[in-house]
């Protein structure tokens, strides 16, 4: 099992941001993305999570197998935290959500309504959603934010047993979380002019 | 040489610059004969007098405005499968004429009706349908202006055309059944005796064509118009990043 | 997809308005009919079909901006199409839950607000069975609606505009077989062109409806 990335390409509405990305992603590793702001790894992360088109390039081993998270946790204020997991664990196929819960500390709060949490918490809750997916690759994009320093070691924790259980993460985060990370700097990668077709290339 | 060529944009307005003139020219000559002929040098009609005259602007425009529709449809589908950026752009293009001519045989079908049916509007199958049509085009102009990304736009706009197609097709049915009406038979057919007599049949021939051709010109030019525009940006943002 | 119809059912009941909201708007339209056309019972009678299909259809139009702009916004909806539900799947659930939460209450409530405005009697069946065969595809198409302005910020206007000339023949048909159930006539044509127009709506357009959200997703 290995999410492999080969000669991708990414644009952001017709731009090329990114090319020329390859990595490889093995069981037990985590790979930490950095790069400014701007510099096109959120965009990377939506593609190889399968939400939007390469421009060019391969993704080998993504299929139905990406947990992905991102700046909006997805969780409805109106429900409450135990029935914003289990609907999620369901959408997946999964039934148990107490690991998940344990994981994130979330015990204490299962009853309450997710609008009723603090930025912070939410966002336990938001990762604590990697965990009921039982997908093997963890996808996120700057999962620490809003997180205060007890939570982050949580989070690293989450991490470091899913990657014991054979799992893989990809993170893009500017944060040191004390994992034993590969580091890929995008900055590099940045598209030139020429170095993709973009949809308005055809016109000049 | 494939017609496929001039799927690239430079191409197509290379091609366009060298036709337009011509279908500008010939359009304009085939309307000022057309109309000319029709309105000044034939008979008045026996029953409906010299109203009948308003055909040679009504029955070209709303062939035309179903036919502009029925181009975006296949411009649509040529974005889909083969997404030229051409394609998306002429069925861009095409929706505002088509909107005109849409406009244009309603007000003469009210101007018509009024002497013959002694009224501005009933709610008959076919001036329904138009009327329908008319917003299938405003709901597809309001989509392509709402949305920035351009490629976006093509593909929302291409999807709701191919099932505004379907549903307007339903439409048609539905009012038929819902009304049966006032409007007169087809004007013109291939397979019927009734058409209508010769001597309004040929000018009316020539109107048919000059709105072809003025439909084909414009659809040109503002195709033509949008290549530009996108040609711009895709300037802007190459100079924008060698900044 | 069971989970995500009963959370969309649970959030329309705990997150006010969902249930209650269009059946109110739908209660509004009928009285107002009155006041505007004045209250002479045999002209309200002639007219009831009609402007109870005309209040169901503008009812169900009023939470369709809702149906995908709230999961949109919390990024729900990006989580779900990287889940391994098929998106036509959440689109047709979303469509369905939106049809509980509003078709259903006003399919049941419409015999109510006929006596309001004085149906005739023979009317009553086959108008609840012409919106029962009609509203569901009025929530589907709604469903491509919202997904063709998902991305649009303040798309509810152009979502309308969208939406309502593809209702056109469903409200044709629907109108008509609930006229002509009135009037005592055989309205079986029209039921049956609803129920197939009804079939070939929820056949297709979760496909369509997911090409469009897929492209706003990306």
């Amino acid at each position: 099992m290995e999410l492999t990335v080969t000669d991708l390409a990414v644009g952001r509405g017709g731009v090329p941001v990114l090319a020329g990305v390859s990595f490889a992603l093995a069981a037990g590793e985590v790979l930490v993305l950095r790069g400014p702001n701007g510099a096109g790894k959120t965009t990377l992360l939506r593609c190889i999570a399968g939400l939007q088109e390469p421009m060019a390039g391969q993704i080998a081993g993504a299929e139905d197998r990406i947990a992905y998270a991102a700046h909006a946790d997805g969780l409805k204020s109106a429900l409450t935290v135990a029935e914003n997991l289990a609907f999620w664990a369901a959408v997946f196929g999964q039934s148990g959500i107490d690991q998940a819960m344990t994981a994130f500390d979330l015990h204490d709060l299962q009853d309450r309504r997710a609008g009723q949490l603090s930025a912070g918490q939410k966002r336990r809750l938001g990762l604590a959603r990697l965990v009921v997916t039982d997908r093997p690759v963890w996808v996120l994009d700057e999962p620490t934010v809003s997180l205060d320093a007890a939570s982050v070691a949580l989070f690293a924790d989450a991490v470091r047993a899913h990657l014991a259980a054979g799992g893989a993460a990809l993170i893009a985060t500017h944060i040191d979380l004390g994992l034993d990370a590969g580091v890929l700097d995008v900055a590099p990668f940045r598209a030139r002019v020429d170095a993709v077709r973009s949809s308005d290339e055809a016109f000049l | 040489m494939s017609l496929w060529e001039y799927a690239n944009p430079v191409k197509f307005l290379r091609l366009s610059e060298r036709v337009l003139p011509w279908l500008w020219g010939l359009s304009a000559v085939c309307l000022v004969v057309g109309l000319v002929w029709g309105f000044f040098f034939t008979p008045d009609d026996f029953r409906q007098g010299s109203t009948v005259k308003i055909i040679y602007l009504h029955v070209p425009s709303a062939l035309m405005a179903i036919n502009a529709w029925f181009m975006m449809l296949v411009a649509s589908l040529i974005w889909i499968v083969r997404r030229h950026h051409v394609s998306a752009l002429a069925a861009r293009a095409a929706a505002p004429v088509g909107v005109v001519m849409t406009l244009i045989a309603l007000f003469t079908g009210a101007i018509w009706g009024q002497p013959m049916w002694g009224t501005w509007w009933a709610w008959d199958p076919r001036l329904t349908s138009f009327l329908i049509l008319f917003l299938f085009y405003l709901g597809y102009i309001a989509l392509w202006e709402a949305i920035e990304d351009p490629d976006t736009a093509a593909d929302l706009t291409s999807i709701l055309c191919l099932v505004g197609t379907v549903f307007a097709v339903l439409s048609r049915y539905a009012v038929n059944f819902w009304n049966q009406g006032l409007h007169q038979g087809a004007s013109l057919s291939l397979d019927k005796e009734e058409n209508v007599a010769d001597v309004f049949y040929q000018p009316l021939l020539l109107c048919i064509a000059g709105f072809v051709l003025l439909f084909f010109a414009l659809v040109l030019y503002r195709t033509g118009t949008e290549i530009r525009v996108r040609r711009t940006r895709a300037l802007i943002a190459r100079e924008g990043k060698l900044a | 997809m069971r989970a995500l119809l009963l959370r969309d059912l649970r959030l329309a009941l705990r997150a006010g308005g969902g249930f209650g909201l269009g059946l109110a708007f739908f209660l509004i339209v009928i009285v107002l009919v009155p006041f505007s056309v004045g209250p002479a019972a045999e002209l309200l009678g002639r007219i009831a079909p009609g402007v109870l299909w005309l209040g169901a259809l503008l009812a169900c139009l009023l939470s369709l901006d809702r149906l995908l702009a709230v999961d949109w916004e919390d990024g729900a909806l990006d989580l779900l199409a990287t889940s391994p539900l098929p998106l036509e799947g959440v689109l047709a659930i979303k469509a369905v839950a939106h049809w509980i939460t509003t078709g259903l209450p006003l399919v049941v409530a419409a015999p109510v607000f006929g006596v309001l405005l004085n149906l005739a009697s023979p009317g009553y069946g086959v108008l609840v069975l012409s919106l029962l065969l009609g509203t569901p595809a009025l929530s589907m198409i709604g469903a491509f609606g919202a997904a063709l302005t998902v991305g649009i910020k303040r798309g509810g206007l152009l979502l309308s505009l969208l939406v309502l000339p593809l209702y056109v023949p469903i409200l044709i048909f629907g109108a008509e077989a609930a006229r002509r159930g009135a009037e005592g006539l055989d309205p079986t044509t029209p039921l049956l062109m609803l129920a197939g127009i009804t079939g070939v709506v929820l056949a297709l357009m979760p496909f369509a409806a997911g090409a469009v959200l897929r492209v706003n997703l990306r």
